[in-house]
């Protein structure tokens, strides 16, 4: 990652344009030609350093819900049991954590009905018991980071 | 959410095509003109449907290894007025009151603190530590490890 793709990151983490030539208006904005922008984002993407270019939704506000749900797993069945969890398209993000509850997951449905089906199909397929964390109140959300 | 929205979601949920004109080659798919399909955003955008529009980061590829969710018992009667103080913080990213669930988790509040050493996470956490005073009850930091999945919301 180079100057130019931390002032990318840096710019991009919202606020993309919308209009005809969104990426142009974005380098312009930049001192770039947009085909420099895209080509800079699709090697960003590529390299993983994002993870996706798009608009981000609010799954509840889309009518859904999200949950956030941890697991305790044995140690030497992790990786098996982190693939049972992460093959379902509800599991939005998963994360390893150093705790006794050492998998935690967010599920992410436009339909709040399925929480608790999928937190139970997860708890069959895995044979652990999985602790459902709702969210009661939500005070702040900024998921900006500087690169 | 009607079918036009769903099928909107379900286009761009992965990411918007990174092509000159994006809002252009998605109305091709949707039925749409272009125009329908910038306006649409625009009024997701609007009402917080969509929170933002554009890059979202692995934040270990910007150099942020020391992520902790740090989790808090607090006072019922205290926990709104200092769940809006801790989000204040310039540092916490997220802050959710959650459901206790007793007696395996005491924790309703919930901060997350994104930082590039595990020093200076340590510190924010102290420092939400100091705003909680004499309504924190105990407390637990759980760093992540790994990402091991990290796609987003995505509807079928």
């Amino acid at each position: 990652m180079d100057k130019l793709d931390r002032r990318i990151v840096n710019e991009l983490q919202g606020g993309f344009p919308l209009c005809e030539r969104p990426f142009a208006e974005s380098a312009q904005r930049l001192s770039i030609t947009e085909a420099e922008l895209i080509s800079r984002l699709e090697n960003l993407l590529q390299a993983k350093t994002l993870t996706r270019f798009g608009p981000l939704y609010d799954a509840e506000r889309l009518g859904g819900a999200f949950s956030l749900c941890a697991m305790s797993v044995p140690r030497d069945d992790f990786e098996r049991i982190a693939a049972l969890v992460n093959v379902h398209p509800e599991v939005a993000h998963n994360y390893e954590r150093a705790h006794r509850l050492n998998m935690w997951f967010v599920l992410a449905t436009d339909d709040a009905a399925k929480i608790p089906e999928i937190v139970s199909r997860i708890e069959k397929e895995t044979g652990c018991p999985v602790l459902n964390l709702p969210r009661e109140e939500e005070y702040f959300v900024e998921m900006r980071l500087t690169a | 959410m009607n079918a036009l929205e769903r099928a909107l979601v379900k286009a761009t949920q992965g990411g918007l095509p990174l092509v000159p004109r994006p809002y252009e080659a998605l109305s091709k798919d949707l039925g749409l003109s272009e125009a329908q399909v910038i306006s649409l955003l625009q009024e997701m955008l609007g009402d917080g449907r969509i929170r933002r529009i554009g890059a979202v980061p692995n934040h270990y590829a910007l150099g942020y290894s020391a992520n902790a969710m740090s989790v808090w018992d607090v006072a019922d009667e205290a926990v709104n007025e200092l769940g809006r103080a801790v989000g204040a913080l310039p540092f916490v990213t997220h802050c959710y009151r959650r459901a206790r669930r007793l007696p395996e988790w005491p924790y309703n509040l919930f901060a997350m603190v994104h930082g590039r050493s595990r020093s200076d996470t340590a510190a924010n956490i102290r420092l939400i530590r100091a705003v909680l005073g004499s309504s924190l009850r105990s407390a637990d930091v759980l760093y992540s490890t790994r990402i091991l999945k990290k796609t987003g919301l995505r509807i079928g």
